[in-house]
Formats: structure tokens, C-alpha cells, sequence
């Protein structure tokens, strides 16, 4: 049987995204890049959800959204 | 996270503009923070001097997060558009190409050299201590005087979003910051 469980992960509105790279500085799990200037990507594996990314995202275009794993 | 080199540059930044106060021939260092965006973007397709080196973005994040310059709002959704952000690029661009005009006449001789800082492309500061004449052609100090206003008026803009929303929501609309990024949307379609 495989346990299913909720965690927090950031999702980032690409399309809006700036790509500052104000979220990546203050990730603590250096879960964020840049994607070749165009926009942040988070890395799903890495991401403790912790919201630090957005709050700092100056275009506010990061979410913290439950996911199941 | 353990401090880079480069997380020092907005110490960069704040110097400028204070050098800029007592000679405005150090205007001219200003064109660095042109030219090194525009080249990491056009040679490596990122926007690298935004994530990194970018003083003024630093500058921002500091007063506004550990000084608690700000409130910390979201930016309006109109100022974070592409209209918004395109539009105000092609304006300080075309203000920037005006800027350029005016010190081209100073160097041909056809308009004397004018000892002012302009504010938000409007109003007229005495500046005139900062230059001590002489040495070079008014031209150049025309242009030192102009590039100084982009500056000190683009800080300014930055400082009141800084207030009004995040710490660093002038880097939603920062001119360098959008054409950086669309630079690297040319160089690597999707
Ligand atoms: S939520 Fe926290 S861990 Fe996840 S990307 Fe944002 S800052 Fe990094
Ligand atoms: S802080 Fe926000 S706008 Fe800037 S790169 Fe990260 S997600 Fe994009
Ligand atoms: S968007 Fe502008 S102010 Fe922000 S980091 Fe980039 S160049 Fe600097």
C-alpha cells in the first residue's frame, strides 16, 4: 500500500514571471534557477515549501500550492 | 546562504550616486550597468547581471527587507503587464535617445552646456557644484549630467515602488531587467 501524503511545493506563473532571480536568492534549498533568462523553475524535488520565493517575488507570481506524493 | 563577492555591489551602487553629488564626470561609470547586462544577455542568453551582480536590485532588497522600507504589497497586475512593461521601455528609451540629442548639440556647439540634474524626465535640479569645468569638452559633462538623471530618476521610481509594494518591484518594470529578458527570449525561442 503506498501512503499518500499533501506537501506544500511553489508553482511559478511563468508567463509572468520577470525572471529577476529575487526568489532564487532567498531559497534556502537552492530549489530555484532562472531557465535561460526567461523564467524561474522550481525544483520539485528540492522545494520544502517553505513560501520564502513568494514573498520576495516582486511580480508576486509565485504559489504555494498542496500536491500529493 | 554564505555572502558572495558580488552581493557587496550595491555598495557600488550607493557610491555612484554619491559620487555623482560631488563630480557628475562619474556619471560616465553609470554606463557599465548598460553595457554588462546587454552583453551577458546578448553572449550567454541569461539574464545573469539581474540574478547576480545587479546593485541597484540589491539596494532595493535591503532598504526595503532589513530596513523595512516597505510595505510589502503586491504590485498592481497592470504593472507587472507586458504592455506596461514594453511600453515603459520603449518611453525611457526614447527619452534616453533624447538625452543622447541634447549632448550631440552641446558637442556641436549649437547649445551650451546645461548644469542640471532632471528628475522624472520633468524637473530641473541645480547641480552645478558638481562640475569643476575645464578639463574635458561641456559635451562630455552634458552627457555625465543627462546619464545622471536617468540614474537618479530611475532610483528615485525605484525607491517609491520600493515603499508602495515589494522591495524590489522596480525590477518588475526596470527597463535593463525587460529588455535583458527579451533579448533572451530572441536568442533562445521556445
Ligand atoms: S517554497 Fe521555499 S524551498 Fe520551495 S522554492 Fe520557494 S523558497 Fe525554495
Ligand atoms: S522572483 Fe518572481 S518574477 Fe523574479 S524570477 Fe522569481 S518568480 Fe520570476
Ligand atoms: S531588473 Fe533592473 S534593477 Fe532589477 S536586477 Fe535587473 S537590472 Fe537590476
Amino acid at each position: 500500500m503506498t501512503v499518500l501524503r499533501k506537501k506544500r511545493k511553489a508553482f511559478v506563473s511563468q508567463h509572468d514571471c520577470v525572471a529577476c532571480g529575487c526568489c532564487v536568492k532567498v531559497c534556502p534549498m537552492d530549489a530555484i534557477t532562472i531557465f535561460h533568462g526567461l523564467y524561474a523553475q522550481v525544483h520539485r524535488d528540492k522545494c520544502v515549501g517553505c513560501g520564502k520565493c513568494a514573498k520576495e517575488c516582486p511580480a508576486s507570481v509565485i504559489e504555494l500550492q498542496e500536491v500529493t506524493i | 546562504m554564505k555572502k558572495k563577492w558580488y552581493d557587496w555591489l550595491w555598495v557600488a551602487s550607493l557610491a555612484y550616486l554619491t559620487l555623482g553629488f560631488f563630480n557628475i564626470l562619474f556619471a560616465w561609470l553609470g554606463l557599465l550597468c548598460f553595457f554588462i547586462p546587454l552583453i551577458i544577455a546578448a553572449v550567454k542568453g541569461t539574464k545573469g547581471y539581474c540574478n547576480r551582480y545587479c546593485g541597484r536590485g540589491q539596494l532595493f532588497s535591503l532598504l526595503g527587507g532589513r530596513f523595512g522600507l516597505s510595505r510589502k504589497r503586491d504590485i498592481p497586475r497592470w504593472m507587472k503587464s507586458k504592455p506596461f512593461r514594453y511600453g515603459f521601455l520603449i518611453f525611457f528609451f526614447a527619452m534616453f535617445f533624447l538625452m543622447l540629442w541634447n549632448t550631440y548639440l552641446v558637442f556641436a556647439g549649437a547649445r551650451d552646456l546645461q548644469q542640471v540634474v532632471t528628475l522624472l524626465w520633468t524637473f530641473k535640479l541645480p547641480w552645478h557644484w558638481a562640475y569643476h569645468g575645464a578639463l574635458f569638452h561641456p559635451g562630455v559633462a552634458q552627457f555625465a549630467f543627462g546619464f545622471y538623471s536617468v540614474m537618479l530618476t530611475s532610483t528615485v521610481l525605484g525607491l517609491v515602488t520600493m515603499a508602495l509594494f515589494k522591495p524590489r518591484s522596480w525590477c518588475v518594470y526596470c527597463p535593463m531587467g525587460t529588455m535583458t529578458q527579451l533579448i533572451c527570449k530572441i536568442k533562445n525561442p521556445q
